[in-house]
């Protein structure tokens, strides 16, 4: 009975260990990637953000409205100019698949954002305060993690409002489009 | 036949939990003592935020997790992709204890995490911004291993479910060499400069219940001489 004991210890450390190796700790739920491909080999892919329902928090410099209603502004006046906004994102196809930052200081050219997508990576883009033409902002990925290190390119960042809303209420959505190719290595 | 049966049961049970208490107490997963920054000849930059949710300027998760949301009534992150990740905005202290800008960090749990290799990955970007000096861009990938060995599973062990004492470790496992985090200056004076990061926890005291009660993080950043001054 002792032997069939020991066997029992000895199949029951095995028996965790390869439990442990065979099945994920983590398992991240994930949403295929609708990337297509321009002529030129750049990757295309377009996020959006619905505006209100996908807002986490707003603070704007000179405002005196925070969103949520409970955030409390630190009062250090080197804060004061600064200006952070965080949005859940969406895919082409309307599904939340990360979560991103938009942050802007008084005075500046440009703003930042820096979009995290848990199964792929974080993109952080500077995008020009002034608009083109067409409407859109102009702006470039500075860096990228994982899924998007090696890659770099342009940005267009569009707010189009929903002007069916009722009055007084900001409706929108904020598009991206982003245009990236493989940076390779100079070696 | 039956003692047999209940005999081998017993053995698969203290089998598996030996390996439990093997993995946690393994000796041969070490904890890094040195900060590979430490032998760095470059300047190197101190930024402290807190670590305790409920002092941040803001945190949000799947509102499931130990570490509960900041403030209340934000909103959470419900969707099946994000139900893994953690938001937090901050206030970035400078080594003076001044507020010198705000910090951003996106985390979320990684699918490299490997327990046998004592490994508990978290893939984290944050997105520091220091008013009138520049913004920078840190990629890493965190390892929880032996916070969760020397503060969590002591405090789960207390009758009182809470740990006090002082532990204090280096989070950062890579992209880098040495482990060390990847950083992208995005802005200001310190646009298009790679540097590197470490970024460190100091825990004082730690509750099952809530999470962190005393603790602090640092990101200890290695940047380009000229730009010491400025930021400091």
């Amino acid at each position: 009975m002792f032997k069939t004991f020991i066997i029992g210890l000895v199949l029951g450390v095995l028996v965790a260990a390869g439990a442990l190796y065979a099945f994920p700790v983590v398992d991240q739920q994930r949403e295929n990637s609708l990337v297509s491909v321009a002529t030129n080999g750049s990757n295309i892919e377009s996020y959006h953000i619905e505006v209100p329902s996908d807002r986490i928090l707003v603070r704007q410099p000179g405002q005196d409205s925070l969103f949520p209603d409970l955030l409390d502004w630190p009062a250090a006046d080197v804060l004061q100019p600064i200006g952070v906004e965080l949005y859940k994102i969406r895919n082409e196809r309307g599904v939340i698949i990360g979560v991103a930052s938009h942050s802007s200081e008084v005075g500046a050219t440009s703003t930042d954002w820096l979009l995290h997508i848990p199964a792929r990576g974080s993109q952080l883009i500077s995008v020009q305060t002034q608009a083109t033409q067409n409407g859109a902002h102009r702006g470039d990925l500075r860096a990228g993690s994982r899924e998007f290190a090696q890659r770099r390119g342009s940005v267009a960042v569009r707010w189009v409002p929903d002007d069916s809303a009722d009055q007084g209420v900001v409706t929108g959505r904020i598009e991206m489009l982003t245009n990236y190719v493989r940076q390779v290595d100079q070696q | 036949m039956m003692k047999y049966a209940i005999s081998l049961l017993l053995g698969l049970l203290c089998g598996a939990a030996l390996f439990v208490i093997g993995l946690l107490y393994n000796p041969f997963i070490a904890d890094r003592t040195v900060s590979p920054l430490s032998v760095s000849s470059k300047a190197v930059v101190s930024l402290s935020y807190t670590a305790v949710p409920a002092k941040t300027i803001a945190f949000t998760n799947s509102g499931e997790a130990r570490l509960q949301p900041h403030p209340k009534d934000i909103r959470l992150l419900r969707e099946d992709t994000l139900q893994l990740t953690d938001v937090m905005v901050t206030e970035m202290r400078n080594a003076r204890g001044q507020t010198a800008g705000i910090g951003l960090k996106f985390s979320s749990r990684s699918e490299r995490t490997n327990l046998l290799r004592g490994e508990a990955l978290v893939d984290s970007a944050w997105y520091v911004h220091l008013p009138g000096r520049g913004s920078l861009f840190v990629e890493q990938s965190e390892n929880y291993w032996p916070f969760i060995q020397k503060v969590m599973v002591p405090a789960y062990r207390n009758s009182a479910n809470s740990w006090k004492g002082k532990w204090t470790g280096d989070l950062s496992a890579g992209p880098g060499a040495l482990g060390v985090a990847r950083v992208t200056g995005v802005g200001g004076s310190l646009l298009g400069q790679s540097m590197a990061a470490v970024e460190s926890l100091s825990v004082q005291a730690y509750s099952t219940d809530e999470g962190p009660v005393f603790a602090e993080g640092r990101l200890l950043i290695e940047i380009p001489s000229d730009d010491a001054k400025a930021t400091d």
